[in-house]
C-alpha cells in the first residue's frame, strides 16, 4: 500500500478509517458501492445485500450505509447512542473458506494488531424478524468491546440461502472512537486535520442528532406516516403484481427492485411509528409481521429476476 | 491394543454447547464401536472454542468373526420363500442348508452364515463420517460453495478440517480413510489462532494434546478453568482482595479462549455507589468478567478480572485499557439507570401495570397486583403478619419490574425493588419483600421467615396457582412452562419450614374468587390440592422419607392442613419402624384382606357395630375392648394434634389384634358368628384410621 498522508490514516481519521476498509475490500475483489439512497435500519436492508444474497450467482461487495435507528436518538446527549450512524457492510457469496482470516486482516488493516489485542468470536445468532430472515456467527470482540457482527445467511426474504453469503457489519463510529481512543462519538476526529482545520463528528452530526430527536420523538407527523405506511404497503404488491411477465415457461419478474424500494420504505415508516409511541405491543408484532410478507413476496420476485434466477 | 484419535476444527464453537457436544461426540462413537462388537477400555472427549477432540484407547484392531444361524422356511415350502431364503442368507443353493427337525412344525431349513470380522480401521471409516453428519448440534448451518447444493453438511460453523487416526501405541498409526463433504480425514491440526496458526502434523493423542500445547492452546477445558481460577485468585490475592467466584461465567470463560490469560483492570471508584449486585451484573453479564471484594468490608472493590486469549505482546496493557474502557461505558449507563430509578417513586409506576399484559386469560399485572394484595391480607394474620404491611409490601412487590436497571438485568428483580424501596424509606419488612417475595425458588433456595415476607411469597405463588389453574394451563410431563411446580413447592417449603398453620383450601379457593376465569369453581381447588400432595410426596421422597404414608394420610380425606399432614406423616414413619408398629401394620392388612375376600364373596360389605353379645370367646372381647379404648385415645391424640400419642395408642391395639388373629377363626360355621366377627375386623380398620389409611402402606 502507498504511505498514507497523516491525516488519512485510520487512527486518525473517521474518513480515512472508511477509506481503509473500502481499499481492503476492494483489494479482496468486493465491488464498493455507495450507500443506498433510502432510509433504513441497517445495512443489511440494501438490496445489495438482501437481495443479492438470493440466488445461485456470485456477489462480493461492500458499501458504507448510514442506518436510521429512530428510537435510539438522545438528543446528541449519549456519548455512544445516536439515531444515524454509520454501518460497514460487507457481503460474499458463497461465502469464501477463509472469512475469518479475511476479517482479521481487515482489522489490521484499520490498526488493530491481533498481536496486540483480544480479538474473539462470540456466539450470537441474527434474526431479522422484518426481514423473515436468520443466520449464525458471531459478535466479533476486540478487548471486550463488541466491534462487528459476522454471519452466515441461512435465510433471507423467506427463501432459503443458496449458497450461503457471508455477512460482516461493523459499527464505524465505535470501532473508530476505540482506535482513535475517545470516548464520545462527537469527538471523533473526522477529517485528520489538527488545530482550526480539525473537523470532528460533533462539528457534522450533533445538531442533526438533536432534530432528529425531537422530530423522532415528539413532532414525526404520525397521521401522515400511518398513510405513507399504508401507501408504502400497497405500491410495494403493486409493483409485485404487475412485475410478473406474462407468457413463457419460466416465471419472471421485471420490477423487483421498485418493489423491494416500497418495503424498505415501510419499514422506516414504522420505525419512526415506533419511535413515537403510537404502535401498542399487539399492533407491533403485526406490522413486522405485514413487513415481513412484504419481504419475503419481494424475496420471491428477486428470485425470478435476470440476477436472482439459477444460471 | 490401538487407540483412535479424532479431532473436528471448526470456526468458533458457542461456549454453552461445548460441553455437550464433547459428551456426544464420546457416546456416538463409542456406542457405535460397542454396537459393531469392538468394546473398548477407556474414551475421553474434549472441547475448546475451535475444536471436538476425542480418544478412544484400547479397540481391538478387528472385529471377531460371528457366526449365525438363520431359520429359514419350510422343507417343501413355496419356492418364493426359498429364493427369498437364499437372498437373504447369501447361500447359492438350498442343498448348502442344514435342515432342523422339529417336532410339532416339521422340518425348517437353517443357514450357518459366517461373517468374517472386519479391520476396525474399515469399520471406523463407515461410522465416523456418519457421525459427523449426523452430530445433534442444537443449531447448525451450512456454508461456503457447497451449500449451494442440496445435501451438503451442516455444522454449528464452517468445519475446516478433521483428524482420524488409529494405531497402536508404538507404531505409526494409520489415518481413517474418510471425507464428508469435501473435508478429507487427516492427521492435521493448527494451533491457537494468533500465536501459532500453522499446521501442525500429529500422529496419536499424546502427541496431539502436547504439540497443542506447545501451540498455545490447552485442549481440556477442565485444565483452562484451573488455569484462570488459580490466576484469577492470585491476581486478587496479589493486591489483598478476593475474587468473587462464579461458576457459570467460569464455565463459560473457559469455552471462549484456548489460551487463558487472566488479567487485572479496574473502574473509577465513584461506580461503587450503584449496588454491588449491580455492578457484577454489569460486569458479569456484558463483558464476561469476575468481579473482585474486599475481604475487610465484603464489598466489591474497583477492580475486575478479565481472560483474554492471548499472550500479547505488550504483556496486555492494550487489552487491560480496552476493557476498561467498555466497562466504564457500561458502568456509567448502569449508573445512570440506577439514579434515573431512584428518582421515580416505586409507586408513581404502578398505573404502567395497566397496560401490560400479565397473561391473556389472567388479565394485567395490575389485575393481578391487586389480587395477590387481598390475598396477603387475608393470610397475613394467620402467619402472624402485619396485614397493613403485608398490603403495602404486595403493592410494591413488583413495581421494580418496570425499573430501568431490572429492564437491563431481569436477575435483579426484587432485589431492586428492596433497594429502591429502602430509598424510599418503606418500613424494612417492606422492603424485604419485594426480594423475599419470590424465594424460594427451588429446593435449594431459601425460605424466608420474615412474616410480611411469607405472606406475599404466600399470595404470590397461590393467586400463580390458583390462576392457571383456572384457565387450565396445568403441567403436563416435562412441560411446565410456568414454573407451577415451583411455585407449590414454594408454597409447602413456606408452610413447613415457617410451622405455619393454613386451611390451603380455603386460601385456594379464595384465591380462585378473584379471578377473571374461574373454570369449575367446584372441582378445582381440590385438584389444586391434590397437586399440592403430589409435590408433597416428592418433596418427602427426596428428603428421604417415604411417599407412600402421604398417600395414607392424605386418603383420609379433607387434609389440607400441610403441616399437619407433615407432622402425621413423621409420626407414621417413627411408628412403623417399631415392632408394634410393624406388627399392627400386619394385622391390618391381614384384617383388610381377609374382609377384601369376604365382602366380595357375599356381595356385601361389614360395616356398622359388631354385636356384643355373640361373642363367644375371650380374644374377640379383648379386641373389642382395645378397640374402644385406642379409638378414643387416639381420638383424643389427634384432636391435641399429638400424632405421636396417637400411635402410642395405636400400638395398644396390637397385643389384641394378634391374639385374635392367633385363636379365633373368622369364618365360623354360625353365620352369625361370621358376620359379627368379620365386623369387628372392620373396626380395626376404622380404628387405625384415626392416624391413616393403613392399606395405602406398602409392605
Amino acid at each position: 500500500m502507498d504511505a498514507l498522508p497523516a491525516h488519512m490514516r485510520p487512527e486518525r481519521s473517521f474518513q480515512g478509517f472508511i477509506l481503509a476498509l473500502q481499499r481492503f475490500w476492494a483489494e479482496q475483489g468486493c465491488v464498493i458501492l455507495q450507500p443506498y439512497d433510502m432510509e433504513m435500519g441497517a445495512g443489511t436492508f440494501h438490496p445489495a445485500t438482501t437481495l443479492r444474497a438470493l440466488g445461485p450467482k456470485r456477489w462480493n461487495a461492500a458499501y458504507v450505509q448510514p442506518s436510521r435507528r429512530p428510537k435510539d436518538g438522545r438528543y446528541g446527549e449519549n456519548p455512544n447512542r445516536m439515531q444515524h450512524y454509520y454501518q460497514f457492510q460487507v457481503i460474499m457469496k458463497p461465502s469464501p473458506p477463509n472469512l475469518q482470516d479475511l476479517y482479521l486482516k481487515s482489522l489490521a488493516a484499520i490498526g488493530i494488531d491481533s498481536s496486540l489485542h483480544d480479538i474473539r468470536f462470540v456466539e450470537d445468532d441474527w434474526e431479522s424478524p422484518t426481514l423473515g430472515a436468520w443466520g449464525l456467527g458471531w459478535e466479533c470482540w476486540c478487548d471486550g468491546m463488541e466491534v462487528s457482527q459476522f454471519t452466515y445467511f441461512q435465510q433471507v426474504a423467506g427463501v432459503e440461502c443458496a449458497p450461503v453469503a457471508g455477512e460482516l457489519t461493523y459499527g464505524l463510529e465505535r470501532l473508530a472512537m476505540y482506535v482513535q481512543g475517545v470516548d464520545r462519538v462527537y469527538d471523533l476526529n473526522f477529517n485528520g486535520r489538527d488545530g482550526a482545520d480539525k473537523v470532528t463528528y460533533g462539528d457534522v452530526f450533533l445538531q442533526a442528532e438533536q432534530e432528529y430527536s425531537r422530530h423522532n420523538f415528539e413532532h414525526a407527523d404520525t397521521a401522515m406516516l400511518f398513510e405513507q405506511f399504508k401507501m408504502a404497503e400497497e405500491a410495494c404488491r403493486k409493483y409485485l403484481a404487475v412485475g410478473w411477465k406474462e407468457g413463457g415457461n419460466q416465471k419472471e419478474h421485471l420490477m423487483a427492485l421498485p418493489a423491494y424500494d416500497q418495503c424498505i420504505k415501510a419499514s422506516h415508516v414504522f420505525n419512526l411509528l415506533d419511535a413515537r409511541g403510537v404502535i401498542s405491543v399487539t399492533e407491533r408484532q403485526s406490522y413486522i409481521m405485514r413487513v415481513r410478507e412484504l419481504a419475503k413476496a419481494c424475496g420471491e420476485a428477486w428470485v425470478h429476476t435476470e440476477a436472482g434466477r439459477a444460471i | 491394543m490401538p487407540d483412535l484419535l479424532l479431532e473436528l476444527f471448526s470456526e468458533e464453537i458457542p461456549a454453552r454447547m461445548q460441553a455437550k457436544a464433547a459428551d456426544d461426540l464420546r457416546r456416538m462413537v463409542t456406542d457405535k464401536l460397542v454396537a459393531e462388537g469392538l468394546v473398548y477400555e477407556g474414551a475421553k472427549a474434549f472441547a475448546t472454542p475451535r475444536r471436538l477432540a476425542l480418544t478412544v484407547h484400547g479397540i481391538p484392531a478387528r472385529q471377531s468373526d460371528l457366526k449365525e444361524e438363520r431359520r429359514g422356511p419350510r422343507v417343501g415350502g413355496p419356492d418364493a420363500a426359498i429364493q427369498g431364503f437364499l437372498k437373504a442368507t447369501g447361500l447359492a443353493r438350498i442343498e448348502d442348508a442344514k435342515i432342523q427337525t422339529d417336532p410339532k412344525k416339521g422340518d425348517f431349513y437353517i443357514a450357518l452364515i459366517e461373517k468374517p470380522g472386519r479391520a476396525t480401521l474399515d469399520v471406523l471409516a463407515e461410522i465416523l463420517p456418519v457421525i459427523v453428519r449426523t452430530f445433534p448440534w442444537p443449531k447448525s448451518m451450512r456454508w461456503g460453495e457447497r451449500s449451494a447444493k442440496s445435501g451438503s453438511l451442516s455444522w454449528v460453523r464452517p468445519l475446516h478440517s478433521i483428524i482420524a487416526t488409529f494405531g497402536p501405541e508404538t507404531e505409526e498409526p494409520d489415518v481413517v480413510k474418510f471425507s464428508v463433504d469435501g473435508i478429507e480425514a487427516g492427521q492435521t491440526t493448527f494451533g491457537h489462532r494468533f500465536m501459532a496458526p500453522s499446521a501442525i502434523p500429529v500422529r496419536r493423542f499424546e502427541d496431539y494434546e502436547a504439540k497443542l500445547k506447545a501451540a498455545k492452546v490447552v485442549l481440556d477445558p477442565q485444565a483452562r478453568k484451573d488455569i484462570i481460577l488459580a490466576d484469577a485468585k492470585q491476581l486478587a490475592f496479589a493486591q489483598g482482595f478476593e475474587l468473587v467466584e462464579d461458576q457459570v461465567l467460569l464455565d463459560e470463560v473457559a469455552g471462549l479462549v484456548e489460551w487463558p490469560v487472566a488479567l487485572m483492570g479496574s473502574f473509577d471508584e465513584e461506580y461503587l455507589t450503584i449496588p454491588d449486585e449491580v455492578i457484577r451484573a454489569t460486569i458479569r453479564n456484558n463483558q464476561k468478567c469476575f468481579v473482585v471484594s474486599d475481604p475487610k468490608t465484603g464489598k466489591l472493590t474497583n477492580k475486575f478480572i478479565l481472560t483474554a486469549n492471548i499472550e500479547a505482546t505488550d504483556g496486555g496493557k492494550t487489552i487491560i485499557g480496552g476493557n476498561e474502557r467498555v466497562i466504564r461505558a457500561r458502568l456509567s449507563d448502569a449508573k445512570f439507570f440506577y439514579e434515573t430509578d431512584l428518582k421515580t417513586k416505586l409507586e408513581a409506576r404502578l398505573p404502567k401495570f395497566e397496560q401490560i399484559v400479565f397473561h391473556e386469560k389472567l388479565g394485567t399485572q395490575a389485575e393481578r397486583i391487586k389480587r395477590i394484595e387481598r390475598l396477603a391480607a387475608e393470610i397475613a394474620p394467620l402467619v402472624g403478619a402485619d396485614v397493613e404491611k403485608a398490603k403495602r409490601a404486595a403493592h410494591l412487590a413488583k413495581a421494580d419490574l418496570l425499573t430501568e436497571v431490572v429492564g437491563e438485568f431481569p436477575e435483579l428483580q426484587g432485589l431492586m425493588g428492596k433497594y429502591y424501596a429502602q430509598a424510599l424509606g418503606e418500613d424494612a419488612s417492606v422492603a424485604a419483600a419485594s426480594e423475599e417475595h419470590y424465594k424460594p425458588q427451588g429446593p435449594a433456595d431459601r425460605v424466608p421467615t420474615d412474616p410480611v415476607s411469607v405472606a406475599v411469597a404466600l399470595a404470590d405463588k397461590i393467586d400463580t396457582l390458583a390462576g392457571f389453574w383456572a384457565i387450565d394451563e396445568k403441567p403436563t410431563g416435562s412441560k411446565d412452562p410456568y414454573a407451577l411446580r415451583r411455585a407449590a413447592l414454594g408454597v409447602i417449603r413456606l408452610i413447613v419450614e415457617n410451622t405455619l398453620r393454613l386451611p390451603i383450601l380455603n386460601v385456594a379457593k379464595s384465591a380462585m374468587v378473584g379471578l377473571p376465569a374461574t373454570g369449575d369453581a367446584q372441582k378445582l381447588p381440590g385438584d389444586l390440592l391434590s397437586f399440592f400432595a403430589d409435590r408433597l410426596k416428592v418433596q418427602l421422597r427426596d428428603q428421604g422419607a417415604r411417599h407412600d404414608l402421604v398417600d395414607a394420610v392424605f386418603s383420609l380425606g379433607g387434609q389440607d392442613d400441610l403441616l399437619l399432614v407433615v407432622r402425621r406423616v413423621e409420626a407414621l414413619g417413627k411408628f412403623l419402624d417399631t415392632d408394634d408398629g410393624k406388627n399392627l401394620l400386619a394385622g391390618t392388612k391381614r384384617a383388610s384382606n381377609i374382609l377384601a375376600i369376604e365382602e366380595k364373596k357375599d356381595k356385601r360389605t361389614f360395616d356398622g357395630a359388631p354385636n356384643a353379645g355373640l361373642y363367644n370367646l375371650p380374644e374377640e372381647k379383648a379386641l373389642a375392648k382395645a378397640i374402644d379404648q385406642v379409638k378414643s385415645e387416639a381420638g383424643a391424640a389427634v384432636a391435641k394434634e399429638d400424632f405421636a400419642s396417637a400411635m402410642s395408642a395405636m400400638a395398644k391395639l396390637r397385643p389384641a389384634v394378634d391374639a385374635f388373629f392367633d385363636k379365633v377363626k373368622v369364618n365360623d360355621d354360625e353365620p352369625k358368628v361370621r358376620e359379627n366377627r368379620l365386623k369387628l375386623l372392620n373396626e380395626i380398620r376404622a380404628a387405625t384410621r384415626a392416624v391413616a389409611d393403613f392399606s395405602k402402606i406398602e409392605g
